[in-house]
């Protein structure tokens, strides 16, 4: 009933299509990394390798070459290897860029490639950051709003109308746009920037066609859209195309300066009597500074300090969740021992490990391939 | 039920195809932006088995926008997410699962969850062969630590070859290009030029594809309009199982394209329409292989996808066979059958998400004390401890990304597409070669996110699931769906329609391979199958 059809001829042994690991003998040349090593608390290096280069190779197969042959623990955060997750950024020669999509055929092979961590977040170890500042960001936009009276089935809107919000919600969230944003690289603002990963967010809410809430006071007063001065230096790093700076930010720059700066909407509101100052959401969190501009082997007080775990509060979920614990690396959970979850989370709170803190993540879904179906 | 090769839990089908739809516009009402008709509403279109176009969709990337609404909702929520958390075991006590003991890849230091319910949900197994579309995660985790409670795992040799990855450059082999493109009207040719999929058509079904390359034509110029069409269904929309053979099939007889593929082509339709369905698949062969999809062809091949098989689960609550333990999305098995239809696999996530996240909340809310956490075996813990820090402790041994590479390359070359018994006995042997090996593994580094550390965990469970879908598969002696085995080619719907494999873990630590009948399919479906069944 059902057909299958085998092989023409049926052989005794299956035979597999070729595979995919990189072939030195197909190898044709070979080019030199340079790749960061370190985590806080303990000297910085740079490590060479001499990698075999096939036709094709990408920065992020190099390193897995790395990997595989003489740095098993070189930590190195990747998921899809197909540019769509998001989790492989870092910086090749200064540049912020996904490593799965950036190919070695693009550089001069004689010089060596020099491989960093982002720069603007915290460094956990070698090319991994921690990237959980920017979840805190997006948990203070105001979410979607459809309207309350208008039944689901009747929301009709035409294609054309969210071509812009589509290119919006492209989006992979790598954060190469906020790792290259010199407002969040160095630090130059008093108050803290959502950065344009979350200036996109906001536009594709504000310009969905049936969104009810208006974001322009969290954007000028929280979210602080008036620090950026469009360098387009996003626009540039996107790896999805996204005009980040002239369909997200100049938009919503425009939108903030009819709300708030044109003499005839702030008399319509004096005349309305409407509040333009209280911001509707809580102020963004302050985004540690990332790794030192140059490596530095000097110890300093505060890093000593974090290396024996002394600035580590513990993780503790956000809600009554599960109580989680963390101690410190060579003596796995004695508290868990006591098997009462109240107490293992208390003797978890006095014992915490270093950095334990990471421990409380935000959303990331950036981890995901999101391949179809 | 069809596309399953009637292996499929009815009763899973019949929810998943009933409840669907309301989960798809909840994902519209928090926030996700589908593509359009003409009239305003919903677009959908088909994949390759569909008799109705029915997948509600965003160019070529529905799963990012899956992703993105569900998790700026769970942030609207304020639900509480563990990222980068490695779980390594479970804890059993005498009802069952109580908790899970795992580490913080950013500190590795050690955690314990005590939960009255656990529900698993850590997708399927493509890291176990060399060729793969899926991420590394995909080392079935899940499946593994299920079994290593004592829960069934079913039809575990049905693992799904995507027919379409890409075979050139090596480095991105494997990775998947989408079926939206033959959704969107892909062309499949051999070396020769020949569209070879009629060629291919199981006979009792060739009457649903289009018999002409004009009425193919046609039907793919309808379905970009969303107009509704006599026009049937071009060859290439054949099921997955069977566009796979077909490609290897072509490849191996020596009709492939230079690369070891055959050639998808697109480029016929206007590049403005193709950048705009496909916008993911122009950028990736743009950027990863120098190829214009809107001006020629790409090559592709089958690479491992997805898993059928997995953790045996209660259709309406998910609960595996364990108590407090459930599964659901790829980890859990029953819903696919013998082969997974395109786009199901993404509804079965919000499906049996949702039902399986409301069964296990609803059960650990329902004992009196609920709020009080279970009592954890401090043995169990402190061994787990010990099996985490072993690894470390040994320093040098065996190299893990080593014993990866042997994994897989027995797998990919003794129990792929095509399956024979000399092979998959080979295979077995193999396994418990490279299981051998295991115990010896060292690894170098300290805690902090040290990926050759993580490595070893996926390797232990990597190795129970190698073993239990070759052993499935050495069992199942006919050919059905996904599992195609070349001594026995014909599909044997007397000696094993009726019957799923089960693979569980004897008290003794050794793998019991036996079977079942299926679950008993609603008098309501039986007669809409009619002749099928």
């Amino acid at each position: 009933m059902i057909e299958t059809r085998p092989p023409a001829e049926v052989p005794a042994r299956a035979e597999a299509l070729p595979g995919a690991a990189i072939d030195e003998a197909r190898a044709s040349s070979v080019a030199k990394l340079r790749v960061f090593r370190g985590e806080p608390g303990t000297p910085s290096r740079y490590d060479e390798f001499d990698v075999p280069v096939e036709e094709g190779m990408v920065v992020l197969d190099a390193l897995h070459w790395i990997q595989g042959n003489g740095a098993p623990d070189l930590a190195v955060r990747w998921n899809c290897k197909a540019a769509k997750c998001g989790s492989c950024g870092a910086e090749v020669n200064g540049r912020p860029s996904l490593t799965c999509k950036t190919r070695l055929s693009d550089f001069d092979l004689d010089e060596p490639i020099t491989v960093e961590p982002m720069r603007t977040f915290p460094l956990v170890r070698d090319l991994v950051t921690d990237v959980s500042w920017n979840y805190e960001v997006n948990r203070s936009i105001e979410p979607f709003s459809p309207p309350a009276d208008v039944p689901q089935s009747d929301w009709r809107w035409q294609q054309e109308d969210i071509e812009r919000v589509q290119e919006f919600r492209k989006c992979i969230e790598c954060f190469l746009c906020q790792d290259v944003c010199h407002v969040l690289r160095n630090h130059e603002t008093e108050r803290p920037f959502m950065g344009p990963r979350f200036l996109v967010r906001a536009a594709g809410l504000e310009m969905h066609p049936i969104d009810q809430a208006d974001r322009r006071p969290y954007l000028k007063d929280v979210g602080g859209v008036g620090y950026c001065n469009i360098t387009k230096c996003c626009t540039e790093v996107c790896p999805e195309h996204i005009k980040i700076t002239d369909n997200a930010i100049i938009p919503l720059k425009e939108r903030v300066a009819d709300e708030f700066y044109d003499p005839i909407q702030w008399a319509w509101r004096k005349l309305r009597g409407r509040s333009d100052s209280a911001p509707d959401r809580r102020s963004l969190p302050v985004l540690q500074a990332g790794r030192q501009a140059e490596p530095s082997i000097e110890p300093t007080p505060e890093r000593l300090a974090r290396a024996v775990g002394e600035d580590s509060p513990v993780a503790e979920p956000m809600h009554a969740a599960a109580p989680t614990t963390s101690t410190p690396a060579a003596e796995p959970t004695p508290a868990a021992e006591r098997t009462d979850a109240g107490k293992v989370a208390k003797a978890a709170r006095a014992t915490a490990g270093p950095r334990a803190k990471r421990a409380r993540r935000r959303p990331d879904t950036g981890d995901e391939t999101p391949s179809e179906g | 039920m069809v596309g399953g090769k009637l292996l499929n839990n009815a009763r899973m089908a019949e929810l998943h195809a009933r409840e669907a739809p309301d989960r798809v516009r909840e994902l519209e009402a928090w926030g996700a932006v589908f593509d359009r008709t003409r009239d305003g509403r919903i677009l959908q279109r088909p994949f390759g088995g569909h008799s109705h176009p029915r997948l509600a969709h965003v160019g070529d990337r529905t799963g990012l926008e899956m992703i993105r609404t569900l998790q700026d909702r769970a942030v609207a929520a304020g639900v509480d997410v563990f990222m980068e958390c490695t779980i390594t075991r479970l804890i059993t006590g005498a009802d069952g699962v109580v908790g899970a003991f795992g580490y913080w890849r950013t500190t590795g230091g050690p955690v314990v969850f005590p939960a009255k319910t656990v529900v698993l949900a850590t997708g399927g197994i493509g890291k176990a062969y060399t060729v793969t579309s899926n991420s590394w995660e995909y080392s079935g985790d899940g499946h593994a630590l299920a079994y290593s409670v004592g829960a069934d795992l079913i039809d575990m040799e049905f693992v799904q070859f995507h027919p379409t990855g890409m075979v050139w450059p090596p480095g991105v082999r494997g990775l998947l290009v989408t079926e939206a493109v033959r959704g969107e009207g892909g062309i499949l040719r051999n070396k020769d030029g020949e569209r070879f999929m009629s060629r291919y058509l199981p006979e009792d079904r060739r009457g649903e594809y289009a018999s002409t390359d004009e009425e193919a034509a046609r039907w793919v110029t309808a379905q970009s309009e969303g107009r509704v069409t006599d026009a049937r269904r071009p060859p290439e929309l054949s099921t997955r199982d069977n566009v796979s053979r077909a490609i290897y099939t072509e490849v191996r007889e020596g009709r492939g394209s230079p690369h070891g593929g055959v050639f998808l082509d697109i480029s016929y339709l206007p590049p403005e329409h193709v950048r705009r369905k496909l916008p993911s698949m122009y950028d990736q062969f743009k950027e990863l292989a120098d190829v214009d999809i809107t001006t020629g062809p790409m090559e592709v091949g089958p690479t491992t996808h997805y898993v059928m098989g997995g953790v045996r689960v209660d259709a309406e609550t998910g609960a595996s066979t364990v108590p407090g333990l459930y599964a659901a999305g790829e980890v859990a098995g029953g819903m696919h059958g013998a082969n997974r239809l395109g786009g199901n696999s993404l509804s079965d996530l919000l499906v049996f998400g949702q039902r399986t996240g409301a069964a296990a909340a609803a059960a650990a809310t329902s004992v009196a004390g609920w709020k009080k956490a279970p009592y954890l075996d401090p043995v169990q813990v402190r061994d787990a401890g010990r099996e985490l820090s072993a690894p470390l402790e040994q320093g040098s041994g065996e190299d893990p990304y080593a014993l990866q590479r042997d994994l897989q390359d027995v797998m990919q070359r003794l129990v792929g597409i095509f399956r024979v018994e000399a092979d998959l006995q080979e295979a077995t042997s193999e396994l418990s070669r490279l299981k051998a090996r295991w115990p010896a593994v060292g690894v170098r580094g300290g805690r902090t996110f040290n990926p050759g550390w993580n490595l070893v965990f996926e390797l232990r469970n990597l190795l129970v699931v190698s073993e239990a879908i070759t052993r499935s598969a050495l069992q199942r002696t006919e050919s059905r769906g996904a599992h195609s085995r070349i001594d026995h080619p014909e599909t044997d719907q007397a000696g094993w329609g009726g019957r799923n494999s089960v693979v569980r873990r004897r008290p003794d630590g050794s793998m019991e391979v036996t079977t079942t009948a299926l679950p008993e399919m609603s008098d309501e479906l039986r007669l809409l199958l009619g002749g099928a069944h």
